[in-house]
C-alpha cells in the first residue's frame, strides 16, 4: 500500500509516539488474544495503524503479519490511512436514518466537498458514518471526536462544522 | 451521616451527557453552593432514567417532580425557586403529547407508571459509580445468599424454574443453558456477557451497563457459580466509552470490598472478570463470532454445534448471556422463581426492556411485562405519534426482524405471538415508522445493514444479500421491472436455507414481511415508478403551482442547476431535465407553490 507508510517513521526514533507503542506492546508481549485491544491503543496513539505499526504488534505478540492484517481490515473501527484531526461520524443507525440522517449526511457532504471516508484537503476533517452509538432517542445523531450532536437538523449543520 | 431535605437526580445517561446535562448538574450544584444549600440538599448523578429525547432531565425527591431540557439558567432558577422557595416551575414541567396537561410528578407520568422496571431495577434510581448505593438497594446480597446457602445445582434450579429466556435475541431457556454448562465436564470453564448490542435502535444493553453496572457483575459471578467458573468476560461494542468506563469502575469497587477475585465472602470461590472491547463488527454479536472475537480473531462464526456450552473460549465450556438476562438473575435469587413466575405470559416469563425510538412522541427505554400490546406501548407509555401524523408500522427484531403494521396493534408482545404475527422479539428495538416512511426504502435500508456487515465467511450471506441489495435499489431509483418481487423471493428463500449463521439466516426478513404487508407500495415502485410516501428522490418530480405563484423569483434565485426560468410576476416553471431534487425551491417558496409528487 503505497502512501500509507507513517510520515513519522522519518524522523526515526525521536517521535515519542513509538516509546508510547513500545510501552503498550511491553504489556502484551507474547499475548496472541490481545490482539485487538492492542490495536485500539496503538490506534489511540497514532491516530490509524500503519504497516509499520502492524509489523510491530505482529512482531511483539507473536502472530503472523497477515493475521494482524487480516483483524485490522475485519473491524470497522481500524483505519490504516491517516485521518483528519475532527473524525464526524453521521449515525445510519435505524431511529437516526428515520429521523432524517440521510439528508443530514448529504448535508454535510455538501458543506465539506468530500464524501463518506474522504478526508478534506486541509486535513481537518475525515467524514465517516456509523452504526447505531446508542444515543437513539435524540435522532439524527452525529459525532465529531469525543463530541455528540443530537437532534441535528440539516440547517444547524454549518453552525456545527463552524466550531471545529 | 447527614441527612438531606431532598435529593435531586440528575439523569447522566448517554442520551443525557449529550444533551448536555453535565452543565446543567455543574450550575444546579453551583447555584446551591451559592444559596448555601449544600448541606440540605444532595445532587445525585443517575444512569439513564429513560426519556432521553427530553434530555436533560431532573427528578426532585421527595415531591418527585419531573423537570425536562434543563438548561444551565434552567438549573440555577430550579435551585432559587424550587429548592430554595418550595415553588414547582411549571414551565419545565413535562406536557402529556395526548392530553396537553402538564404533568406534576414523575407518578403521574404515564411514561414511568405504566412500567414494571426488574432488569431496569436501579437504572436512573442510583449513582452507578458508587457502589454503596448499589449496595443500600440490596446489591451483592443475592450472591451472598448463593455462596453461603445454595448449592449450583439449586442455582441452576431456580433460574430454570423462573421460565426467564435469553434476552440477546433468540429467546433460549437461561436454566436449560446454564445447566449444560454445569453439566459439561472441564478443568477450566468461562462466563460470558455479550454486551455488544448492534441492533441499530437498541441501547437497553448500554444503559444497564451505565446505569447499573454492579448488577452485572452480581449475575456473572452468581453464573460463574453455578456453572463451574472463575473467569469471566464481558464483551462490550467500542461506540460505548461510557459504559466501559463505568464497568471497569465498577469492578475495581468490587474487588476491592471483596465480592470479586479470591475467596468471595471468605468462601473457597473465586472469580473474576475481564473487559474486552470491540472494534466495530455486527457479527461479533453472534455468539461464536464474539468467541473469536475475545481470542483475538476476526469474528467470524462457525457452524454449531458444537455449543459453547461445549465448545466455547478457548475451546472450554462456556456459557454466554445477554446484558439484560443477566440483569434478571439477581431479582429471581432474592424474590424467588414464583415471584417472577407470576409476571409475563404463559411461555414468555418476566418484563422485556424496549428501546422505542423512531417517530414516536416519548423515545426511550421502557421496561414492561411481558404479553403487552404493541397498542399500549406505542400508545399509553410512549405516547403516540408525533405533529398528528399516523401510525404505519413497527420494526421489532431490527435487521434480523419484521414489521408490525396497524392490524397488528393488538398483538401481544412476547416471543411466540411475534414469530407468528411475521415479526420476532429480537433484543427489544422497537422503531416506529409514521406515514412518510417507504416500505422500499426501509426494505434496502436493513438489507443495506445486513449487506455491509456481512463477514463474507459464507457465500449465500456474501452475494445472496448483495444482489437482493441490487434489486431493491433500483427500485428504489425507478428502474424496477416486472419480476423483481419473485426474484427477491428466490433469493431470500436460499439465503436464508444455507447461510452459515443466524446473520445471513436472518437477513431477508424484514424484506419479506415488508412485502407482505406493504406490496402495493412495491408494484407502485415497480410499475408506475411512484414513492406514495415520497421519500425515494429519484421517483420525485417538482412542479409549481400556477395559481400559488407569485412570481417572486426566490425560488430561480435559490436553485443550485439553473432549472427554474421565467419573468418577474410571471409564474416560474420548473425543466425537469435540469433539476437535480434538492428541494431548496420548496423550502425556499413563502407562497407554498412548489409541489413535489
Ligand atoms: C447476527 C447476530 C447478531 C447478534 N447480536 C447479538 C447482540 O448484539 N447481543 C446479544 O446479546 N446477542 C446477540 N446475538 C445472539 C447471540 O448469538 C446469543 O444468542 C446470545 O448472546 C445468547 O444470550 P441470551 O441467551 O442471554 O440471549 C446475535 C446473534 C446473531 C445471529
Ligand atoms: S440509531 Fe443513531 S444513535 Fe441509535
Amino acid at each position: 500500500m503505497p502512501g500509507s507508510k507513517c510520515q513519522c517513521a522519518s524522523q526515526g526514533e525521536l517521535d515519542p509516539r513509538w516509546e508510547q507503542l513500545e510501552e503498550i506492546l511491553a504489556a502484551y508481549k507474547g499475548d496472541a488474544g490481545a490482539l485487538i485491544q492492542v490495536l485500539h491503543a496503538a490506534q489511540d496513539v497514532f491516530g490509524y495503524v500503519s504497516e509499520e505499526v502492524q509489523e510491530k504488534v505482529a512482531e511483539a505478540l507473536g502472530v503472523p503479519i497477515s493475521e494482524v492484517y487480516g483483524v485490522a481490515t475485519f473491524y470497522s473501527l481500524f483505519s490504516l490511512k491517516p485521518r483528519g484531526q475532527y473524525k464526524i461520524g453521521v449515525c445510519l443507525g435505524t431511529a437516526c436514518y428515520v429521523r432524517g440522517a440521510a439528508q443530514v449526511l448529504a448535508e454535510i457532504e455538501k458543506q465539506l466537498g468530500v464524501k463518506v471516508n474522504d478526508t478534506t484537503g486541509d486535513g481537518k476533517f475525515t467524514l465517516e458514518v456509523t452504526r447505531c452509538i446508542g444515543a437513539c432517542g435524540l435522532a439524527p445523531v452525529i459525532t465529531i471526536n469525543e463530541d455528540v450532536y443530537g437532534r441535528l437538523q440539516v440547517d444547524k449543520v454549518k453552525e456545527v462544522l463552524a466550531k471545529y | 451521616m447527614n441527612f438531606y431535605r431532598s435529593h435531586v437526580l440528575v439523569c447522566a445517561g448517554a442520551g443525557c451527557v449529550s444533551s448536555g446535562c453535565l452543565n446543567t448538574m455543574e450550575a444546579l450544584v453551583d447555584e446551591n453552593a451559592k444559596l448555601g444549600l449544600d448541606r440540605e440538599i444532595k445532587v445525585i448523578e443517575t444512569g439513564c432514567i429513560g426519556t432521553c429525547d427530553l434530555g436533560p432531565v431532573i427528578v426532585v425527591y421527595p415531591e418527585g417532580v419531573f423537570y425536562r431540557n434543563v438548561t444551565t439558567d434552567d438549573a440555577r432558577e430550579i435551585a432559587r425557586e424550587h429548592l430554595l422557595k418550595g415553588r414547582t416551575i411549571q414551565r419545565l414541567l413535562y406536557r402529556n403529547p395526548l392530553t396537553s396537561q402538564l404533568v406534576q410528578t414523575y407518578g403521574e407520568m404515564e411514561f414511568f407508571n405504566r412500567q414494571l422496571r426488574i432488569a431496569l431495577r436501579n437504572t436512573g434510581v442510583i449513582n452507578p459509580e458508587v457502589i454503596e448505593e448499589y449496595i443500600a438497594r440490596d446489591g451483592y446480597e443475592a450472591l451472598a445468599r448463593v455462596l453461603t446457602t445454595m448449592s449450583p445445582e439449586e442455582v441452576v434450579a431456580t433460574v430454570t424454574a423462573s421460565g426467564l429466556r435469553g434476552r440477546g435475541g433468540a429467546g433460549f431457556p437461561t436454566g436449560k443453558k446454564w445447566g449444560f454448562t454445569f453439566r459439561a465436564m472441564s478443568d477450566q470453564k468461562y462466563v460470558v456477557c455479550n454486551a455488544d448490542e448492534g441492533d441499530p435502535g437498541a441501547f437497553m444493553d448500554r444503559s444497564i451497563l451505565e446505569g447499573d453496572p454492579h448488577a452485572i457483575i452480581e449475575a456473572m459471578t452468581i453464573a460463574g457459580f453455578a456453572v463451574g467458573a472463575n473467569q469471566g468476560y464481558v464483551y462490550v461494542r467500542a461506540e460505548y466509552p461510557l459504559a466501559v468506563k463505568r464497568l471497569q469502575l465498577a469492578l475495581d469497587q468490587a474487588r476491592n470490598y471483596g465480592f470479586l477475585g479470591k475467596n468471595i465472602f471468605s468462601t473457597n470461590f473465586s472469580f473474576d472478570i475481564l473487559i474486552r472491547v470491540g472494534a466495530g463488527a455486527f457479527v461479533c454479536g453472534e455468539e461464536t463470532a464474539l468467541l473469536a472475537s475475545i481470542e483475538g480473531k476476526r469474528g467470524e462464526p462457525r457452524p454449531r454445534p458444537p455449543y459453547p456450552a461445549v465448545k466455547g473460549l478457548w475451546g472450554k465450556p462456556t456459557l454466554i448471556n445477554n446484558v439484560e438476562t443477566f440483569a434478571n438473575i439477581c431479582p429471581i435469587i432474592l424474590y424467588g422463581a414464583d415471584w417472577y413466575g407470576r409476571i409475563g405470559t404463559e411461555t414468555s416469563k418476566g418484563t422485556k426492556v424496549f428501546a422505542v425510538a423512531g417517530n414516536i412522541n416519548n423515545t426511550g427505554l421502557v421496561e414492561v411485562p411481558m404479553g403487552m400490546t404493541l397498542r399500549q406501548v406505542v400508545y399509553d407509555v410512549c405516547g403516540g405519534i408525533p405533529n398528528g401524523k399516523e401510525f404505519k408500522a413497527a420494526q421489532t427484531g431490527g435487521p434480523s426482524g419484521g414489521c408490525l403494521t396497524k392490524a397488528e396493534l393488538d398483538v401481544a408482545m412476547d416471543y411466540e405471538t411475534l414469530i407468528a404475527a411475521g415479526s420476532m422479539m429480537g433484543s427489544g428495538g422497537l422503531i416506529v415508522m409514521d406515514e412518510d416512511a417507504c416500505m422500499v426504502d426501509m426494505a434496502r435500508f436493513f438489507l443495506d445493514f445486513t449487506q455491509d456487515e456481512s463477514c463474507g465467511k459464507c457465500t449465500p450471506c456474501r452475494i445472496g444479500t448483495k444482489r437482493m441489495l441490487e434489486i431493491l435499489d433500483r427500485m428504489t431509483k425507478g428502474e424496477g421491472r416486472e419480476g423483481d418481487m419473485e426474484a427477491l423471493y428466490g433469493l431470500a428463500e436460499n439465503i436464508r436455507e444455507t447461510s452459515l449463521c443466524g446473520l445471513g439466516q436472518s437477513a431477508p426478513n424484514p424484506v419479506l414481511s415488508m412485502i407482505k404487508h406493504f406490496r402495493s407500495e412495491y408494484e407502485a415502485h415497480i410499475r408506475e415508478k411512484r414513492c406514495p410516501a415520497g421519500v425515494c428522490q429519484a421517483l420525485m418530480s417538482y412542479n409549481i403551482l400556477a395559481n400559488k405563484c407569485r412570481g417572486c423569483g426566490l425560488c430561480a434565485r435559490v436553485c443550485p442547476t439553473a432549472a427554474i426560468f421565467g419573468k418577474p410576476k410571471e409564474v416560474y416553471r420548473i425543466e425537469r431535465k435540469k433539476c437535480v431534487k434538492c428541494n431548496a425551491c420548496l423550502e425556499k417558496c413563502p407562497f407554498g407553490a412548489v409541489v413535489r409528487a
